[in-house]
């Protein structure tokens, strides 16, 4: 039984998994977003954000870590000049997966993986959640306070209402 | 070795296999063209996915 093991197979061998991670991932990086199956980019995802943590750290030790997986010079420029930058202020969650349906002939599920482009702003977005995290607990007393205020403007409304009724 | 002693009748079979019906697959609209498409799928008629993501049809002219 493989109960707990990681990863998928994907009906190769090791050495040819391997071979594979490290033609994708290259082709990954060169090229900012490549279209395949599923399950392979759902592996990719896991090596290819590995490198870009590699990179953010930018040292010699995290550079020779990095070309155990990427063989490929120019790729490994892009990777610790372009990337590191890219994502310096983004804490994970560097690749996107879109399924884009089944391939013609064997039916298998397809799907585009890439490196998520600089947009400020997504770096706005992140900047706004860790506000929100940082004061969450008076965000909810806030949005209380102006219900109550909202309740109140209704109810004197009211009240102006009926007094005019009364005259 | 143990053998059934009578043969199942067509409709003894039958009902017993009147729970294995597939389901089909369910799907949504498409926000932007309003075409039907698979759920979490970009859509396969105009290519995007959640407003933004215009992918199939960008990297099918690319490729």
């Amino acid at each position: 039984m493989r109960h707990r093991i990681s990863g998928r197979r994907l009906n190769r061998t090791p050495s040819h998994r391997k071979a594979m991670i490290r033609n994708m991932v290259t082709s990954l990086i060169l090229h900012e977003k490549i279209k395949t199956t599923d399950q392979k980019a759902k592996e990719l995802r896991i090596v290819a954000e590995k490198l870009v943590t590699l990179a953010k750290r930018g040292d010699l030790h995290a550079r020779r870590q990095a070309l155990r997986v990427i063989r490929d010079i120019s790729a490994m420029k892009k990777l610790f000049d372009d990337y590191a930058i890219r994502f310096s202020t983004r804490p994970g969650g560097y690749t996107r997966i879109t399924k884009i349906g089944f391939r013609a002939g064997d039916n298998a599920k397809m799907a585009i993986i890439e490196y998520l482009p600089l947009e400020e702003k997504l770096v706005e977005k992140s900047a706004q959640k860790s506000r929100r995290r940082v004061a969450s607990k008076k965000t909810p007393a806030k949005s209380t306070a102006t219900k109550v205020s909202t309740t109140k403007e209704v109810s004197a409304d009211k009240t102006v209402v009926t007094d005019d009724k009364n005259e | 070795m143990a053998v059934p002693r009578k043969k199942i009748s067509r409709v003894r079979r039958n009902t017993r296999r009147a729970h294995h019906a597939i389901s089909g697959t369910t799907g949504s609209v498409c926000p932007k063209c309003l075409e039907p498409k698979l759920h979490h799928h970009a859509c396969s008629s105009c290519g995007t996915y959640k407003g933004r993501e215009v992918l199939t049809k960008t990297v099918e002219s690319a490729s």
